[in-house]
């Protein structure tokens, strides 16, 4: 006689442990805290989330162009969508708008290729991004040159200004700071004293009162008739602030790299400057990637102190715009704006960061 | 890579530093640049601020059109610097701009010791105190005891608190940062009573959810004069500002407007005749045309203030103070002969 076991098919599981009703006990009520925090969250969203998204969005006008507009509770988006030309291109003379949108442009192309993995020329792009798409700002934003209008940075202002200074202040504090780096770390007296008495220098002193000194007191001491443009003296200030920073940064990826790598480089007769660009460099940088963009984050940040020595960013300029008596309290709508202008930058930075260090496989993930 | 970006910010440094001669007066070197250069503030309603077209438009924005128009015969040729509070003075001070029209307070210390002229008083402001309608105060005076919203580090706060001791009353002070927090907190009622200048009070009450609910009282408590300031030391140029500012009240005396200043150019007032023709604008080392410009371009005194913080602005400011003295006000130009 055969005996032959047949495995009877298995149950299904329970209905409480499977479908929405499983995932909710066992993540939402697992435990009788875990249900009450549960309910708690949900009341908190209730009462803070809804009523925001019916002020910002169902409740909120959107057409229009002045403040008759803005008949119902909810927002005024019509004050934002009617000031946005002062919100993005400053006092930029209207007839040279398109010099600032091939900017914007330029830049978008620029970048997005830096998002792809296989992108065709992706190394040029970026080193043209970093090199010559700067000068090329340069001519188109001040003009003077190739028949363009000239345009004085006192009209620049808004988001486009806020570009620059942070632009320029990534693709100037970076390589500075690596000088710097490198140079604290040197075997010569002289430029390893030169360089810790600059860093030390600029990173003990707040960006505010840099700016403070660029604007109030400079022109002071300059001779009489002389004087150096507000948004440059601001730039100067930011790159030697923000390179002291970054030259620490940096230095500590130095630090981080085995003394056996700085050995093998030699052995291999490499000099100074070949084994940092081909050895230790590369491999620092990995490193240190969370720390630079961390610091570019900042930046870009701090850029809106400037509108304590007058420059009219982005954050400056909704300021001026929601005390304008044609329109009524919009003081929220436009803060609202402007953190969420920041919000974007600020993230799609940080999550370029996140996929490079993916590529690079830099984490050392366990 | 490096090479490239000191490249670049040398040719920065080397486009954007100016040399002008320290001796020349402002007047020429105005005149040979093409341009005057104003000290503005960073967005104060009625005085400076950027309209809706994106154009500098305010009180003080039309005492720099109107120097303008006078010396360059062009209204639109200025350059417009936004300036906070602390560095105003020193941007006169060191020649970036030429004037400073930035609803600054003329007092004894900064005519003394700041190395700088001011021009006239465009403007006379004083703190008052705006209360909601339904409290039913009628006068400051019943204010004892009350919770005052303020913005904190400014003179209100002292000229505040002098007030109520001289009067014996007591006060609550209530602290803001900013001024649209304070607005919060009026509206809010965390205070009874909001003081400021009163063309803030009146810029700040167009903020509230119910503008009709609050009113500002009639007491004024400090002498808040303000007007444009230029460089000590350039006579010349002080008289320039100056006499542009006179002639723009001068010609609201003499019902001179924009409207009607072709048409005045062949009346047979002497007055008339002298501020629009006559040799007026030659002692000043400007053109006969200077005021025409000025009228015609910025319009005089009464249409600016009407325009900027008037009963034509969403400020509704009545002239108070700032009427003609021959309608019981301060605004009082020397005659032009």
């Amino acid at each position: 006689m055969t005996i032959t076991t047949v495995n009877q098919p298995s149950l299904a599981p329970p209905a409480t442990s499977v479908g929405v009703v499983g995932w909710m006990r066992q993540n939402l009520f697992s435990t009788p805290l875990n249900g009450g925090l549960t309910l708690l969250a949900a009341a908190l969203i209730y009462l803070l989330v809804v009523p925001f998204f019916q002020w910002a969005i169902w409740n909120a006008d959107w057409i229009g162009s002045d403040q008759s507009a803005c008949t119902s509770d909810g927002a005024c988006w019509v004050f934002i969508l009617a000031r946005m030309e002062l919100f993005i291109y400053g006092f930029f003379p209207t007839t040279e708008y398109w010099r600032v949108d091939l900017v914007f442009a330029l830049l978008a192309v620029l970048i997005v290729p830096q998002f792809f993995e296989r992108f065709p020329h992706k190394g040029w792009i970026g080193l043209f991004t970093l090199t010559g798409f700067p000068v090329a700002v340069y001519f188109l934003l001040v003009g003077g040159s190739f028949g363009l209008e000239p345009v004085e940075s006192g009209k620049w202002g808004g988001l486009m200004l806020t570009l620059v200074l942070a632009f320029v202040g990534i693709v100037a504090a970076l390589p500075i700071g690596i000088l710097l780096a490198l140079g604290r770390r040197s075997d010569m007296p002289v430029i390893r004293t030169i360089c810790v008495c600059f860093i030390e220098l600029w990173r003990g002193v707040p960006l505010i009162s840099v700016l403070f000194m660029a604007s109030v007191m400079l022109p002071l001491f300059l001779p009489e008739g002389v004087n150096f443009d507000k948004l440059l003296r601001a730039l100067i200030g930011i790159v030697l602030f923000q390179s002291a920073y970054m030259a620490e940064v940096i230095r500590g990826g130095l630090q981080a790299i085995p003394k056996g790598q700085y050995e093998a480089a030699r052995a291999l007769g490499l000099g100074y400057w070949k084994s940092m660009s081909l050895i230790i460099l590369p491999q620092a940088l990995k490193l240190v990637i969370p720390g630079i963009v961390n610091t570019f984050i900042a930046l870009f940040k701090d850029t809106t102190l400037v509108l304590i020595i007058g420059l009219l960013d982005i954050l400056a300029s909704v300021q001026s715009a929601i005390v304008d008596p044609a329109w009524g309290n919009v003081s929220t709508e436009g803060y609202l704006f402007a953190a969420f202008s920041f919000w974007i930058f600020c993230f799609s930075m940080s999550r370029y960061s996140q996929a490079l260090e993916k590529k690079l496989e830099t984490g050392y993930s366990r | 890579m490096k090479r490239i970006t000191i490249g670049l910010l040398g040719a920065a440094v080397s486009l954007s530093i100016t040399f002008g001669s320290a001796q020349a007066g402002t007047l020429d070197e105005v005149k040979k640049k093409g341009r005057l250069t104003c000290g503005v503030s960073t967005g104060l309603p009625g005085f400076s601020n950027a309209n809706s077209k994106n154009v500098w438009s305010g009180l003080d924005v039309d005492v720099c059109r109107a120097v303008a128009a006078a010396v360059l015969g062009d209204a639109s040729k200025v350059k417009y610097t936004p300036l906070t509070a602390k560095e105003r003075f020193t941007a006169l001070q060191s020649g970036e701009i030429d004037i400073l029209s930035r609803n600054t307070t003329w007092t004894h210390t900064r005519d003394t010791s700041l190395g700088i002229n001011f021009a006239g008083v465009n403007y006379y402001d004083g703190q008052g105190f705006m209360v909601s309608k339904n409290l039913g105060v009628k006068s400051a005076l019943e204010l004892s005891g009350a919770a005052v919203c303020i913005q904190a580090g400014t003179t209100t706060e002292l000229n505040l608190a002098d007030y109520f001791s001289q009067k014996g009353m007591k006060y609550k002070a209530v602290v803001f940062d900013t001024s649209d927090q304070s607005v919060k907190g009026f509206e809010s009622g965390r205070c009874d009573v909001l003081t400021s200048d009163q063309s803030q009070l009146y810029a700040l009450r167009i903020k509230l959810n119910k503008p009709g609910d609050a009113v500002v009282l009639p007491e004024v408590i400090s002498k808040e004069p303000l007007g444009p300031v230029v460089r000590q030391g350039d006579d010349a140029w002080f008289n320039v500002v100056k006499w542009s500012f006179f002639a723009m009240v001068n010609a609201e005396e003499m019902g001179v407007t924009s409207g009607n200043v072709d048409s005045m150019k062949s009346s047979t007032n002497p007055g008339i005749k002298r501020l629009l023709g006559g040799d007026a604008g030659g002692k000043l080392g400007l053109n006969s045309d200077w005021a025409f410009n000025i009228i015609k371009q910025v319009g005089n005194y009464g249409e600016a203030f009407e325009r900027n913080v008037g009963k034509d602005s969403p400020l509704k400011i009545g002239r108070g103070l700032n009427a003609l003295w021959s309608k019981g006000g301060l605004q009082y130009a020397p005659p032009i002969r």
